[in-house]
């Protein structure tokens, strides 16, 4: 096991950058996420620490080791592919010994290996079948079956789950997660979906167009968004952004007032500066607790569970979430708790609560 | 389209029974006439049932051919077309793999050049450059020799189009997989592409082994030398005699047998043939 550290790593494809300024420290055995919409340079920077990719700029360490030059196989390092990548024509013990026997480890160890990777897999009855005759999740296990076996100093995940139907995503998710408890082993783990994400890591990294967005625990993500960005992409529904304006000490939407309570102002903010106000939609209260707004309620969507309001206020539409079995009136008030309200700049999108 | 009438099944069965009649008749007619005496097949009459004579025929191509034509026996031959065949085969597939493996997975210098280069070959085939062609062989001192018969026809861009083809159908994160354990390019090639392309390259072989085996204008062009006359060219020169009717049930004994090979290819190569064509799943 080792930390990787990655220092001003960018990665340029000619013009512009891919992959910009990222300064990362992964601990020992840490499970690290890296998160954000579909080109935001994730699964870049994945490959780059694999060795599939080359550096442009900045350095990759693997432990105390420069590994920038390094070849992928050198890195001691393991990927699970987001199709698998199993040789079709290889049986499944093939596929896990193939690594090891290009290292040239004795048959004794290879078996060894095996035998305990397939136990802890559950694979030991397909063991001398092909690929193409395991289902989805079958595979998916024998991919983390190539990683494991060959104990290497870290995992790299590239989106391994999204071929998964939704239910077995659910059961391989707690797997993985359980898998690298156990082991140990220090992971990083690429994936667009943020409920994967929530759930998988010991820290998340929300990127967006190439840069690092947020580093923290998931609740820190999720509690405290350090931009709008982050904000919008982390939980579902999204959070609220209302743009609105800063009038003599209160929030101006439209012609709603929103009375903040001292405090949550930062100071020296101009008079009539342009913000937006985060509010989670499961943070909603259908009560009148001082701080909220009248809401239309445009339609309702009944998830079982809760119910997720569409309403419009002020000409901007609002998602609320409330529990199920409440009332639902065409006009009503939500309320927010004030602890639950966030602020971020509406021209640079980051947070000022 | 799956139609469950009759007459359409009835219809379809006599369409391909007629067409299967077409196509065997002329064959039927070269075995029944390699059965006969000599006289059989020019008297007038066409004999549509074998005769009595097909054991003698036979034996007397493969074991002492017809002098009074300049064959040399059968026998002979048909190893210098298998020789020629098969070095056709073997070194088409040897070579265009091993291209297409550097055109696919490789970043050269000139990557983009050698690929027209290989490209523009597909439009010139051993007819085309002819002339040019048996001046290099017959300056290399290749005349009469089963390299001057193989090699200038090995080289062809075919076979490295399909091999690049297939490829480009392996996922890009097989090579990344196997890079991540511990396999050079050599590695890569040797222990994935290779079984994968296993098909394909059973595939090819028929296809380049019936190709080998049918070559005409070359063979019969740098081949003065008997003892490098390959079957196919021979039944040429054996109903081209001068003076004298052709010896038809001797020309068809040794058509049929030039026949039999391609045929053992084919059927003992179907399944795989087949395969190697449809097969999608990589």
């Amino acid at each position: 096991m080792a930390a990787i550290t990655l220092k001003g790593l960018g990665k340029s494809y000619g013009s512009g950058y891919a992959v910009e300024g990222v300064d990362l420290t992964i601990a020992d055995g840490e499970f690290v996420v890296l998160v954000g919409p579909s080109g935001c340079g994730k699964s870049t920077l994945l490959r780059m620490i694999a060795g599939l990719e080359t550096v442009t700029k900045g350095d990759i360490l693997i432990g105390e080791r420069r590994v920038n030059d390094v070849e992928p196989a050198e890195r001691d390092i393991a990927m699970v592919f987001q199709n698998y990548a199993l040789y079709p024509h290889m049986s499944v013990r093939q596929n896990l010994s193939y690594g090891l026997k290009n290292r040239g480890m004795s048959k004794a160890e290879i078996d060894t290996r095996i035998t305990k990777a397939a136990e802890t897999l559950e694979l030991g009855a397909y063991l001398d079948r092909k690929p193409r005759a395991l289902s989805g999740g079958q595979r998916q296990r024998v991919a983390m079956g190539r990683a494991i076996v060959r104990e290497p100093q870290a995992f790299l995940f590239d989106e391994p789950l999204s071929n998964l139907d939704a239910k077995l995503r659910v059961t391989m998710r707690s797997e993985i997660r359980q898998l690298q408890r156990r082991l140990g082993t220090t992971s990083v783990y690429v994936t667009h979906d943020q409920v994967e994400a929530m759930t998988l890591a010991d820290r998340l990294v929300v990127l967006n167009a190439g840069r690092i967005e947020q580093i923290g625990s998931p609740l820190e993500v999720y509690t405290h968004p350090a931009s709008a960005f982050v904000a919008s992409f982390i939980g579902a529904p999204a959070m609220n952004l209302l743009p609105v304006r800063l009038m003599s000490g209160a929030l101006a939407m439209g012609d709603q007032r929103i009375d903040l309570p001292p405090g949550l102002l930062p100071p020296g903010l101009p008079e009539g500066a342009g913000l937006l106000l985060g509010i989670r939609p499961e943070a909603a209260v259908l009560a009148d607790t001082g701080l909220g707004f009248d809401i239309a309620v445009s339609h309702v969507e009944e998830l079982g569970a809760a119910r997720i309001v569409y309403g419009q206020v002020g000409g901007q539409s609002l998602v609320v979430q409330v529990q199920a079995g409440q009332d639902i009136a065409p006009q009503m008030r939500v309320s927010f708790p004030a602890a639950a309200l966030r602020l971020f700049r509406a021209d640079t999108g980051k947070a000022l609560t | 389209m799956v139609e469950r009438r009759p007459f359409l099944t009835f219809l379809s069965h006599a369409v391909l029974i007629m067409g299967i009649l077409i196509v065997s008749l002329p064959v039927w007619l070269a075995l029944v006439a390699s059965t006969h005496g000599e006289t059989a097949f020019t008297g007038g009459t066409i004999p549509m049932l074998p005769g009595g004579e097909g054991w003698r025929n036979y034996s007397t191509m493969l074991g002492k051919g017809i002098s009074t034509s300049g064959a040399p026996p059968l026998a002979a031959m048909m190893l210098n077309s298998l020789i020629m065949a098969l070095g056709i085969a073997f070194g088409k597939i040897a070579i265009s793999i091993l291209s297409a493996f550097a055109i696919v997975y490789f970043r050269f210098p000139l990557r983009q050049l050698a690929f027209w280069t290989i490209f523009i070959t597909l439009m010139l085939p051993v007819e085309v450059r002819i002339l040019p062609t048996f001046k290099v062989v017959a300056d290399l001192g290749l005349l009469n020799s089963y390299a001057g018969l193989t090699i200038p026809l090995i080289a062809s861009a075919t076979a490295t189009f399909l091999f690049r083809q297939v490829f480009m159908t392996i996922p890009n994160e097989l090579m990344e997989a196997a890079r991540m354990d511990g396999a050079g390019p050599w590695r890569f090639f040797k222990d994935i592409l290779v079984p994968l392309s296993r098909t394909n390259m059973a595939a090819l072989f028929v296809i380049l082994f019936i190709y080998g085996w049918n070559q005409y204008i070359w063979p019969l062009l740098i081949t003065t030398d008997a003892r490098f006359y390959t079957i196919v060219a021979a039944i040429k020169r054996m109903a081209d005699v001068a003076d004298a009717l052709p010896q038809w049930n001797f020309v068809m004994a040794a058509v049929i047998l030039a026949m039999v090979p391609p045929v053992v290819v084919v059927i003992g190569m179907q399944r795989l043939f087949v395969k190697g064509l449809i097969e999608t799943e990589k």
